[in-house]
């Protein structure tokens, strides 16, 4: 069977199978947040970089897998870059984690974990966004949004096309499909894939916060990769 | 015996809750006296900081007094630690930021239900308050920091032994959290 190498462990892979699909199904973590297996990839986190012989960069989410690649993931190099990555989405949005009905089962803060993220390093940007809170089964809070585009994918896939991301820089947001913007107008339901796929807790489902006690959330004592790999996340 | 370290601490915008988790490492409070002296905090009430080996700042900056305060530690700390969530990134307090200062106020001081002879406090010995309310690394270098809210008091006490014991301090997996 064809097969590459991450980290020098060897990788089967089929073809058309991305680098990605490939690590994953050897058990082989490959920090991500915009990739989900149901979904087209999308390679906008970065997080999934990872460096080739060659010393190019490419995103382990859209490249596809070719024979006898030889790849590096679990790098003291990457994983600082990752984290770098990951302290300017800190800094873009308004993350304030105590104060957030998905903390503790949050795919930013487990990322975050993993690579032993201190500090948000950067200075924060305090971007003004608006929250949405008129629908009765759904909150949409733009402040944690982290662009993702999981719930823009998974509601074009359910044939209804709520979401999208428009603006740029500072006032990129995600808007609603509906005629008054809200939430409210839209065809979003809260048993739709859409509602339920976030990473963060920028699109949550009213009634189902803090059910599961500190101590016994997602990520309080289990690493993300572990978590990952075992088919379960966040979102 | 080595001269004992001197370990300064305070609390800017911050609520006091990562002192009292300080104060939750209990009884190891003794073993920690017998290997630093306090200088400055709220735990001696001594007012001014004179030259430490360690800084621990709880909250961030809302006024020109925390910004004073932050300058008077950063001036006398060999190593300055940002502690807790509103000295990372601002916290709960800089949850203000997206509202005009001046609606604040407002909103606090003249238009809350049940206020008596409704003003906005002016008198000259109140600091001022800033626009926004700021993480302590965007006014002065900070060397580590501590995530939590509050961090726990193995937080404190693994970070605090570490640098007495000369080892560079880290915090595994279950000792880094942000909420």
């Amino acid at each position: 069977m064809a097969h590459i190498t991450i980290d020098g462990q060897i990788v089967p892979f089929e073809a058309g199978q991305t680098v990605m699909e490939a690590a994953m199904a050897a058990g082989v973590y490959i920090p991500h947040l915009c990739h989900h297996p149901d979904f087209t990839p999308h390679g906008s986190c970065r997080q999934c970089t990872v460096t080739l012989k060659n010393g190019w960069n490419i995103t382990a989410c859209t490249a596809r897998a070719a024979e006898g690649q030889e790849i590096s993931n679990n790098t003291e190099e990457l994983n600082l870059v990752r984290k770098r990555l990951t302290q300017m989405l800190f800094v873009e949005g308004n993350h304030f984690c105590p104060a957030c009905e998905k903390t503790g089962n949050c795919q930013l803060q487990g990322v975050a974990y993993h690579l032993n993220m201190m500090s948000n390093h950067y200075p924060q940007f305090y971007a003004l966004r608006d929250v949405d809170a008129t629908h009765p089964d759904i909150l949409l809070d733009r402040n944690r949004c982290i662009f993702c585009n999981l719930c823009v994918r998974a509601s074009h896939a359910e044939g209804k096309d709520v979401f999208a991301i428009a603006g740029r820089g500072i006032n990129k947001h995600l808007v609603v499909n509906s005629e008054s913007g809200k939430l409210i107008d839209s065809e979003l339901t809260a048993d739709d894939r859409a509602a339920n796929i976030c990473p963060t807790g920028a699109l949550l489902v009213r009634g189902k916060a803090f059910q599961a006690p500190i101590g016994q959330r997602l990520y309080d004592h289990h690493d993300i990769d572990e978590i990952t790999l075992g088919g379960r996340h966040g979102g | 015996m080595a001269a004992k370290l001197k370990l300064a601490t305070t609390s800017l915008a911050g609520c006091f809750g990562c002192h009292m988790s300080f104060l939750d490492i209990d009884e190891r409070i003794m073993q920690l006296v017998e290997l630093v002296e306090f200088d400055r905090s709220p735990l001696t009430d001594i007012k001014n900081c004179s030259p430490c080996d360690i800084g621990l700042i709880e909250g961030g900056v809302c006024n020109a007094d925390n910004v004073h305060v932050l300058r008077e530690f950063r001036n006398n700390c060999k190593i300055l630690v940002a502690v807790g969530a509103c000295a990372i990134n601002g916290g709960l307090p800089a949850m203000r930021n997206s509202i005009p200062l001046e609606d604040c106020l407002r909103e606090s001081y003249v238009n809350c239900i049940g206020i008596e002879n409704p003003q906005i406090p002016n008198d000259p010995e109140l600091p001022l308050l800033l626009n926004q309310v700021h993480p302590i690394h965007e006014v002065v270098r900070i060397d580590y920091s501590l995530p939590g809210c509050p961090p726990s008091a193995d937080v404190f006490w693994k970070f605090l032994t570490d640098l007495i014991e000369g080892h560079e301090p880290s915090l595994n997996y279950d000792l880094v959290y942000y909420d």
